[in-house]
């Protein structure tokens, strides 16, 4: 190894490209003198050469990196094997963009990690720092190897530093798209949750409301309301609000518009559950609700339903007290 | 209760015009129904108005049914004709109803404020003829 390393620093003195390939069959020096007539850019040679001694270095890296890792005390969440097995993949890939110059493996990669290890709680920190942890892992070898040659350590670097920020950028934003991802997912779930449209009797529905409503979820609430509406074919609704905390005159005007489009589709709409100091602020801020018909609790408000719908509930004599 | 009994169109002789709506006439309820298949400009929305009030006296009907489920926009020209509509039907003897308001159409309709009031609306044909059958259904 060391007899190839000797020829990669010559290589570097006389840049030429396809360093890597010719270190392949490095027995032929001629050839290579002979392509020296076409000079690309110093980095895109020197990036085959760090590559190889990347390759080269693997196991030593990569168990350095590991226990660096470790020592950090990132990646807790992961058992020992774990954390090796994603450090040897995360390692491949890291090699890998240096070599080709494209990054879309490894988001692919990332993302596909960021979904397996955003459920055990690994934070953005973590992966950031073990990131960071290569590329300073992969600096100082390269230190390391170049100490001699402070001129040639520069070009190295200059070759090096762009790529790795390139990486460490790469993985950490694929990782917090994931995350934001699943946050989205969650919320989504959450505000689907937080307006059930129940049926309690035959074309009567009861939708609480608990929590703050905002205007986003307002007007979720009441697209969900007009077509549970038609697919439970309902007559009465009773909205609760009990667990609202306070409304403000845009959420206001939006219950007023709720009730009014339910109308058009032939619902009568009852408000139950206005807390004092709701109905003190809907005065306060003149809010017309002589349109809307309101009971105080939501007891009320069903067995008002019921009265408008023909119900009648007896208590029969045999029932277990 | 069935609604299948006479289906006239309003003047014949123009097709574009036979196709956007039709009327037909409920003998249990003695309600004429009329459907409005297309996007209707001004002008068609008032023809509509006519012929259809006109109909109400030809086959003395209690009770008039407008179903607007195939539309997508209720403007205000539309709430208004509408409107218009259930108060000459009132003079005329006939409660309107007006049935099958879109989710949106009636969200669309609540925010920009154009209400139906006081026009009854139910959510399909049959609760609009459960609704003129109902107690309370005189005009």
């Amino acid at each position: 190894m060391k007899h190839t390393l000797g020829g990669i620093e010559e290589d570097v003195d006389v840049p030429e490209a396809q360093v890597t390939e010719e270190l392949e069959r490095s027995t032929d020096q001629t050839e290579r003198s002979a392509e020296q007539t076409e000079l690309p850019p110093e980095q895109t040679e020197l990036l085959p050469e760090l590559v190889a001694h990347l390759q080269n270095n693997r196991s030593e890296l990569r168990q350095e990196w590991t226990t660096r890792i470790t020592d950090a005390h990132l990646l807790s969440a992961m058992t020992p094997h774990e954390v090796f097995t994603e450090v040897t993949s995360v390692y491949d890939n890291y090699v890998a963009v240096l070599e080709t110059g494209s990054v879309e493996e490894l988001r692919d990669y990332a993302r596909d990690l960021s979904e397996r290890i955003i459920p055990r709680g690994v934070e953005t920190h973590e992966v950031v720092g073990i990131v960071l942890l290569l590329r300073d892992v992969l600096a100082r070898s390269l230190f390391e190897k170049y100490h001699d040659e402070f001129d040639l350590l520069e070009r190295v670097l200059d070759a090096y530093e762009p790529a790795a920020n390139r990486i460490a950028n790469t993985v950490a934003v694929s990782f917090v798209e994931q995350r934001e991802r699943v946050i989205r997912e969650q919320a989504d779930a959450l505000r689907e949750l937080s307006t059930p449209v129940l049926q309690v009797r035959e074309r009567l529905l009861i939708l609480p409301i608990i929590g703050v409503l905002d205007n986003a979820r307002a007007h979720q609430l009441t697209d969900q309301l007009l077509r549970a509406i038609r697919r439970h074919r309902a007559l009465v609704v009773v909205i609760d609000i009990t667990g609202v905390a306070d409304v403000d005159e845009p959420v206001a005007n939006h219950l007023v518009q709720t009730v009014d489009a339910s109308r058009l589709m032939g619902a009568n709409v009852i408000i139950t559950g206005l807390s004092s100091e709701i109905a003190q602020t809907l005065v306060t801020i003149g809010v017309d609700l002589s349109k809307i018909s309101t009971v105080g609790d939501l007891q009320g408000g069903i067995e008002e339903a019921e009265r408008l719908l023909g119900f009648t509930v007896v208590r029969t004599d045999h029932a277990r007290r | 209760m069935t609604i299948t009994t006479t289906t006239t169109t309003t003047r014949p002789g123009r097709r574009s015009r036979r196709r956007s709506r039709c009327a037909c006439r409920s003998c249990a309820t003695a309600a004429t129904f009329a459907s409005v298949h297309t996007a209707l400009d001004d002008g068609q929305l008032l023809r509509f108005r006519h012929e259809l009030v006109d109909q109400i006296g030809r086959y003395r009907a209690r009770g008039v049914i407008v179903d607007v489920a195939a539309l997508d926009v209720i403007d205000s020209f539309a709430c208004h004709t509408l409107r218009n509509l259930a108060q000459v039907a009132r003079l005329r003897g006939a409660q309107t109803v007006v049935v099958g308001v879109q989710p949106d159409v009636a969200l669309t309709m609540a925010r920009l404020g154009t209400s139906l009031h006081p026009v009854a609306t139910a959510l399909d044909l049959e609760e609009g003829l459960a609704l003129l059958d109902g107690p309370g259904s005189a005009p």
